[in-house]
C-alpha cells in the first residue's frame, strides 16, 4: 500500500506539472482580423467606435457634465487644454475588440497633439501620434510604435469623423455618428544590431 | 478500497508539493530594475494604484474590484473582459498633478504559472502638458505581487493582508525587463526610451483588492532629451 501511495504522489506532482505546462491559465477571446491589401503594398485595416454608445469617458479641464457621471476629473491649471478620452474598439463587424485611448492637448507648451492608444488584448497595442490639423478626407498620422504583433510594424493611422443623422441614440454633447480609424501597416520595423553590421563589413573586407 | 484511497490520497499529496515548490520556489525573488543604477536622467512619475482614488476605473464588472465611478461603462464583452482600464492623476516628488495618465491592461496568453509568469500586457497614455506625451508598451510580471500579498490575504482569517511590500512589474518587452517608450511630442518627440513600473502596497483586501497601494513609473531620458531640459549633459 505505501508503493502505491508514493505511486501516486509521483503521478500527483507529473499531472500538476503536465497540467500547467499544457493547460493555458489566459485564454484571450480573438476575433479573426480583417485586413486589406493596399494597392501601394502593405495592409490596410479599420477599425470604428461609436459615438456614444463606445465611449467610457471624456475627460476635460472645466469641462461641467462629467463622463461617466460621478467622475471627477482634476481641476488643476496644469491641465488646462488637455483632453481624454477612452473608447470601446469595434472592427469593420461591428464587434468589440479592444479599448483605445484618444488624448487631445492644446497648449502653448507642446502645441497641439492628437494621439491614439490602441490595445486589442489578444493582438497587441498601436500608438500613434496624428497631424493636429483636419484635412478633408480626415485627419493623417503616423504609426509611432507597438507591442505583441504590432511590434514590429510601422506605418500610418488616420481619423474620421462620420455623423448619423439618426436621432435614437444622441450623446451627452448632442452628436452621434463614428469615429473611423484606418491603420496602414506599411513597412516592418528592421532593426540591425551593429556588431552585426561589423561582421558582415568585415566579411566583405 | 484501501489501495484506491491510497492512490488517490498519494496524488493529492503529489499535487500539493508541486504547489508547494512554485510557491516557495526561491528562484522567483524580484529583479534589479536595471534604471537602478542608470546615470541618466530620470522622469519619476507617482500614482496611486488604488482603484478606488482612480479617476476612471473599469474592468469585467464581476471582479472583485468594483469599477468606480459606479455608472462607468463596463468591459463585458469577450475579447475585452480580461482587461482592466485605470486613469489616474500622475504626480511629481511634491506630490503635485504633472499629468494624466491612462493604463490599459489585460491578462496575457504568455502566462506561465510554471515559470512563475504571471504575465500582464500593458499599455500606458501619458500626457504631462507642461513637457509631452509618451505611450508605454509594457509587459508586466505579478508573481511576486500574488505570491507575496494576494495568496497571504486569502490564507488569512481576517481576509486581508498588510505589511510594506514594494516589487518591480516590468519584465519587457525590452532585453533587460524594461518597458518601451514611445515619445509622441514635446520635449519627447519621437525618442524610444526605457521606463520601468513599481508597486508599493501596505494593504489588501480579498473583497475589495487593494486598500493601499501606490505606483511608480520611472523613465529614463536620453541625452538629447535631458539636454533639451537645458541640463548640462550628464
Amino acid at each position: 500500500m505505501i508503493r502505491l501511495f508514493i505511486t501516486g504522489i509521483v503521478i500527483g506532482i507529473t499531472g500538476a506539472i503536465a497540467a500547467l505546462y499544457y493547460v493555458p491559465a489566459v485564454d484571450q477571446k480573438r476575433e479573426a482580423s480583417i485586413i486589406a491589401v493596399t494597392p501601394n503594398g502593405g495592409n490596410a485595416e479599420r477599425f470604428h467606435v461609436n459615438i456614444p454608445g463606445d465611449r467610457i469617458m471624456l475627460g476635460a479641464h472645466g469641462r461641467q457634465t462629467a463622463l461617466p457621471e460621478g467622475m471627477r476629473w482634476p481641476e488643476d491649471d496644469i491641465l488646462a487644454g488637455t483632453q481624454a478620452e477612452l473608447f470601446k474598439l469595434r472592427n469593420q463587424r461591428d464587434v468589440v475588440i479592444g479599448v483605445a485611448s484618444r488624448l487631445a492637448v492644446s497648449n502653448a507648451e507642446i502645441g497641439n497633439v492628437v494621439e491614439w492608444v490602441l490595445h486589442l488584448p489578444a493582438r497587441g497595442s498601436l500608438f500613434a501620434s496624428l497631424e493636429p490639423a483636419m484635412r478633408d478626407d480626415g485627419r493623417p498620422g503616423e504609426l509611432r510604435g507597438g507591442t505583441g504583433e504590432f511590434s514590429e510594424l510601422s506605418g500610418a493611422l488616420s481619423e474620421r469623423w462620420v455623423a448619423t443623422s439618426s436621432d435614437v441614440d444622441v450623446g451627452a454633447d448632442g452628436v452621434n455618428g463614428r469615429i473611423e480609424l484606418v491603420a496602414s501597416y506599411i513597412a516592418a520595423r528592421v532593426e540591425v544590431a551593429p556588431d552585426v553590421v561589423d561582421v558582415d563589413a568585415e566579411a566583405d573586407e | 478500497m484501501r489501495y484506491l484511497v491510497s492512490l488517490l490520497l498519494g496524488i493529492v499529496c503529489g499535487a500539493l508539493i508541486a504547489a508547494g515548490f512554485l510557491y516557495f520556489n526561491p528562484a522567483a525573488q524580484d529583479a534589479l530594475s536595471p534604471l537602478a543604477v542608470s546615470g541618466q536622467q530620470q522622469v519619476v512619475l507617482n500614482f496611486s494604484a488604488v482603484p478606488g482614488e482612480a479617476i476612471v476605473f473599469t474592468n469585467d464588472g464581476e471582479s472583485r474590484t468594483p469599477p468606480r465611478p459606479d455608472k462607468v461603462s463596463q468591459l463585458w464583452e469577450a475579447p475585452i473582459r480580461k482587461t482592466t482600464v485605470l486613469v489616474t492623476a500622475l504626480k511629481d516628488y511634491r506630490g503635485s498633478t504633472v499629468g494624466i495618465g491612462v493604463k490599459i491592461s489585460s491578462m496575457s496568453e504568455a502566462t506561465r504559472l510554471l515559470n512563475n509568469e504571471a504575465i500582464v500586457e500593458s499599455a500606458w497614455h501619458i500626457v504631462l502638458p507642461r513637457q509631452g506625451t509618451m505611450q508605454i508598451g509594457q509587459t508586466e510580471n505579478h508573481w511576486n505581487y500574488l505570491r507575496e500579498i494576494v495568496v497571504p490575504a486569502h490564507w488569512s482569517a481576517a481576509d486581508n493582508w498588510k505589511g510594506n511590500w514594494r516589487g518591480m512589474l516590468s519584465s519587457g518587452p525590452n532585453a533587460l525587463g524594461t518597458a518601451r517608450v514611445f515619445g509622441g511630442s514635446g520635449r519627447y518627440v519621437g525618442a524610444e526610451l526605457e521606463a520601468v513600473e513599481y508597486l508599493s502596497t501596505s494593504a489588501y483586501s480579498v473583497r475589495t483588492g487593494p486598500v493601499a497601494a501606490d505606483g511608480q513609473l520611472i523613465i529614463e531620458l536620453s541625452q538629447e532629451q535631458t539636454r533639451v531640459a537645458g541640463s548640462p549633459d550628464p
